[in-house]
């Protein structure tokens, strides 16, 4: 009992310390790859430490939904990072929820913040509201699709299981159908996590915007619960992929295993965020209807991976 | 003993005596809100004494049956209320006693206050022929029910008759019905021959004494006939039509369980009357599950009008219940009745959940167009803060109808998901991969579900009012909120005691494929599973309690570095502008806008942009804009069918000749004929 409680306070700690680590990291990298010197890993930090302490204006047009936003957006996000495993194969609570629960507790926070932006009624919030619906959902089938093909391998949609499954064959990423959904799923983190060539996290023009549009009323520390949350879903999303995908180093219980599973871990999480950071600066960002093209060939990845699980 | 029949038959006498109250009183022409109040108080003594009958059946293993024989030859008038029945007998009380306690309040206030007794008698007729619907286990009984229940409907429908628009959507219903009723006459009859009875109690597994055509023409003609009550795409056409324009309490009866009664038909007809099927059977449902509940939300997604967008989402929710009959019929044929059991359980729960949130959502629309005397939700905004109680309600129905957790709506369509995921494994053939694509496709349905409500919620409720109506509104009497409080509370429990609720769906999966799979189903810490604990599980209390006790982390962040923060309220930023007016703000048509274009193809928008300026185009005084999207349906279905009907009528009319003595010689013709197909037979 005490062990389950220190393990799920562990990975409480690990999602919410390491996820801004994985942000900096990624705009460190791309100011780079830009010949910029950056702001330093750290600065998420420093923001978020920064608008936890700056006064919040709320808008006087704004109901009761725009503050309870942040933190539905921050509680199901957190909860959903709980669900997956992160360094040990068995996540303190996958019991409670498999990869539909993560899936639709990320939903669930994305539902509120749709709210959220429609509920200062700035016009902006409402485009950001509308283009985040539209593209998440049509994200949907292709992210579902490359999730069944690994669940459909594993027999099961809990995360843990899946994960001491792939543990068991750890070059099972060869096989054709992995590495197919690999790619949908790749496709579908640009997507959910609003990089380039999808939505661009840095950009200053409202017009372009998807994500930043919905919160350009939030300031103060309900912004920073904000961008923590956005923070974390991109852990929960690349956890995702890396531990399904190449378990290599998880432990299977809680031990001191796990701290050295911690540092594979990390290192998997930076390359993937490397990649990401890569497909970001060789890449402009598309118009905004050609998004569904890109996420079509998400879905025949997927449904190109599902079939050749029938194949093989 | 729990008195089973006792219950069920003072929930009749009670609806019986509110029909008679209502008559008499609308007879002696004076009106008075005591006698409105006393009827409706009937109507929910009706529903919670079915309810208890109900209960017990489901909880108490109380079954009942009995056969009153009418003295008129195939028609008895049996009742049988088995599990099946009475499980969709447990969701049509729950509705019926909230909109009995709405309808106090609301019935002063909307078009049913000109005769408000003759509405009441009417109401009660649908509840009463509803009850009897689900009940009734002689063919020909079932079908003078089923056609009361059609009549009752269409007369509430058209309440308001002084609006073409209801006219015309009446109309439309009762057409669709009629041709339904022609399709479940002739598929009832084919079965009924092979049975050689028309109770229900022979029927059972009666499609296999068919030859294999004709069980076949049976199954299509019972499942299409069925279907047009339910609202499967293309049969869905009057829905649209009909639910909005009726009295908002009527929109939750019909969305909520007048639809339900296709897919009671259904159960009854795929799981009860046939024992195994072809696996082109089940393909079949579930194709049509899919293309109805894609095509529901997507149709959904382009109404600014409140209800019509509800009724929209009535076809895609019947749609995922299909996806769960398909799938239970494919696994009864692929020989894996633990399966089967499971994706049953799935429809059935999703029929239950599907029935609460969309009366809840019905009554919360109701509420609003009372309020505002609009349907058109680019008129409205702002109403959370003019009716808070009623905007909590309708936000807690459409987190639910978007399958979010922890409400019920996320329980059944993971159920849904699970029951899809495992028919991967049930069979070897190519047959298989449909299944994991179904699964994309409802995950696609319920994420533009979420959207649609979304615009729903947040275009109605939130920012400032677009209208003087909506700017004017003000929250509706309790008795209104008191009925859509109890159905909120009930997507909770539902949603949260799922584990609990399982055990209901023994006795039907018993009876259908001999397996009771609530103990597989359910594990400790109301905890859900797909079969086994290793197969997949959720917990939605244990995600219900987490998500409050993690509350306490940004709660502490705030209190332990914001101490200082200082929260002030001002004009919203707006990227600097002042003065946020609301023809700044998003509208529904705009929120919606990327949907229509990537689904162009389908759509088929037309939009048109008028312009009157002086000077410059750059300075316009006056913009008119026009859009609107193809109804592919109508033109490309009901129109050729339109036509294609008259061609037939006009041909046809020649026959007429106004002469008796032509009229005698068909009669005569006829009767030859008949004559000599009976001796050759």
């Amino acid at each position: 009992m005490t062990e389950r409680i220190l393990a799920l306070l562990a990975q409480i700690a690990i999602v919410l310390f390491l996820s801004p680590l994985i942000t900096g990291f990624s705009r460190t990298l791309k100011a780079r790859l830009q010949m910029r010197r950056g702001a330093g890993i750290l600065q998420p930090y420093r923001d978020i430490h920064k608008l936890l302490r700056k006064g919040m204006v709320i808008p006087e047009t704004a109901s009761w939904i725009f503050s309870a936003t942040p933190y539905v957006l921050f509680v199901t996000t957190l909860l959903a990072g709980l669900l997956i495993p992160t360094v040990s194969a068995q996540a303190p609570l996958s019991l409670y929820g498999g990869v539909l629960a993560v899936v639709y507790l990320l939903a669930l926070g994305r539902f509120f913040l749709a709210l959220g932006g429609l509920d200062t009624g700035s016009s902006f919030g409402g485009l950001g509201s509308s283009r985040e619906m539209t593209i998440s959902a049509i994200a949907e089938p292709a992210l579902m699709l490359a999730i069944f093909t690994v669940a459909l391998s594993a027999g099961s949609t809990n995360l843990s299981v899946v994960a001491q499954a792939s543990l068991g064959q750890s070059w099972r990423f060869l096989a054709p159908q992995q590495m197919l959904a690999f790619a949908a799923l790749f496709i579908v983190l640009i997507a959910e996590t609003g990089r380039i060539p999808v939505d661009n996290p840095a950009t200053h023009l409202e017009l372009t915007m998807i994500h930043e549009a919905m919160i350009l009323e939030y300031s103060g520390p309900y912004l920073a619960l904000i961008e923590w949350s956005a923070a974390m879903k991109q852990l929960v999303l690349m956890t995702l992929l890396v531990n399904v995908f190449f378990p290599f180093g998880l432990s299977i219980g809680w031990s001191f295993a796990t701290l050295l599973g911690l540092g594979l871990f990390s290192l998997k999480l930076l390359l993937l965020a490397a990649a990401v950071v890569l497909v970001e600066t060789t890449n402009a960002k598309m118009r905004l209807f050609r998004v569904p093209e890109l996420l079509a060939v998400a879905f025949v990845l997927s449904a190109t991976a599902l079939i050749s699980t029938f194949l093989f | 003993m729990w008195p089973t029949r006792e219950l069920f038959t003072a929930g009749l006498l009670a609806y019986a005596l509110a029909m008679a109250g209502g008559l008499a009183g609308h007879a002696s022409k004076r009106t008075a809100s005591w006698i409105t109040s006393l009827l409706c108080l009937l109507s929910l003594a009706g529903a919670l004494l079915e309810f208890g009958a109900s209960a017990g059946v489901l909880f108490g293993g109380a079954e009942s049956q009995w056969v009153l024989s009418s003295g008129v030859p195939y028609l008895s008038y049996s009742v049988r209320l088995d599990p099946l029945a009475a499980f969709f007998g447990l969701a049509l009380s729950l509705l019926a006693a909230s909109v009995s306690i709405y309808s106090l309040g609301y019935i002063a206030h909307s078009a049913a206050r000109r005769s408000p007794e003759l509405f009441c008698f009417f109401l009660n007729l649908l509840l009463l022929s509803l009850t009897l619907v689900f009940t009734a286990s002689n063919v020909l009984f079932f079908l003078i029910v089923w056609e009361l229940m059609a009549v009752a409907a269409y007369f509430l429908v058209v309440f308001d008759h002084e609006s073409a628009e209801a006219r015309k959507g009446g109309l439309l219903y009762f057409l669709m019905s009629r041709g339904g009723t022609g399709m479940l006459l002739v598929g009832f009859l084919l079965l009924a021959t092979a049975a050689g009875s028309l109770e229900f109690s022979a029927l059972h597994d009666a499609g296999q004494q068919l030859s294999p055509a004709l069980g076949a023409t049976a199954f299509l003609l019972l499942f299409l006939g069925f279907g047009a009550k339910a609202g499967i795409i293309p049969l869905h056409i009057w829905l649209p039509a009909a639910h909005p324009v009726a009295p908002s309490n009527i929109s939750a009866l019909m969305s909520g369980i007048v639809i339900k009664a296709g897919i009671y038909g259904m159960a009854r007809v795929f799981f009860d009357f046939y024992g195994t099927l072809s696996v082109w059977a089940g393909m079949t449902v579930l194709v049509i599950g899919v293309v109805s509940a894609l095509l529901g939300v997507l149709y959904a997604l382009m109404e600014h009008d409140l209800k019509r967008l509800l009724a929209y989402h009535s076809i895609e929710n019947i749609g995922i219940i299909l996806m769960g009959f398909g799938s239970a019929l494919l696994f009864r044929s692929f020989g894996h009745p633990q399966l089967a059991a499971l994706a049953l359980i799935a429809g059935l729960f999703h029929t239950l959940n599907h029935a609460v949130f969309k009366c809840l959502l019905f009554l919360g629309a109701g509420g609003v167009l009372h309020a505002t005397g609009t349907r058109n939700m680019e008129e409205l905004g702002g109403l959370i803060r003019r009716m808070p109680s009623t905007a909590l309600y309708f936000l807690i129905g459409a987190i639910a109808i978007s399958g979010l957790p922890p409400l019920n709506g996320f329980v059944s369509e993971w159920f849904t998901y699970q029951a899809l995921l495992a028919g991967f494994g049930a069979t070897p053939t190519l047959t298989r991969l449909a299944f994991p694509v179904a699964g994309a496709l409802l995950a696609l349905t319920a994420a533009l579900a979420a959207a649609c409500f979304v615009k729903a919620f947040g275009i109605t409720f939130l920012a400032l009012p677009r209208s003087e109506a909506a700017e004017r509104a003000r929250e509706v009497p309790f008795s209104m909120r008191s009925a859509m409080a109890i159905l909120a509370v009930t997507c909770l429990v539902l949603g949260l005691g799922a584990a609990w609720f399982l055990p209901v769906f023994d006795p039907i999966t018993t009876r259908a494929f001999g397996i009771a799979a609530s103990k597989d189903l359910a594990a400790n810490g109301l905890i859900l599973t797909a079969g086994s604990l290793r197969s997949g599980s959720v917990s939605p209390a244990m995600i219900a309690a987490l998500l409050i006790g993690l509350g306490a982390v940004p709660l502490l962040l705030l209190v332990l570095w914001g101490r200082k923060s200082s929260r002030t309220t001002g004009p919203a930023w707006d990227c600097g502008l002042a003065g946020l007016t609301a023809q700044n703000e998003f509208t529904a048509t705009a929120f919606s806008k990327p949907l229509r274009m990537i689904f162009g193809a389908l759509f088929r928008p037309r939009r048109e942009i008028q312009a009157e300026y002086e000077v410059s185009p750059y300075y316009p005084k006056a913009i008119h804009f026009e859009s609107e999207i193809e109804p592919t349906f109508e033109t490309h279905f009901y129109r050729p069918l339109q036509h294609g009907i008259l061609w037939i009528a006009t041909r046809m009319r020649r026959l007429q000749q106004g002469s008796i003595h032509l009229y005698l010689l068909y009669v005569f013709v006829t009767l030859i004929l008949l004559l000599l197909f009976g001796v050759r037979g």
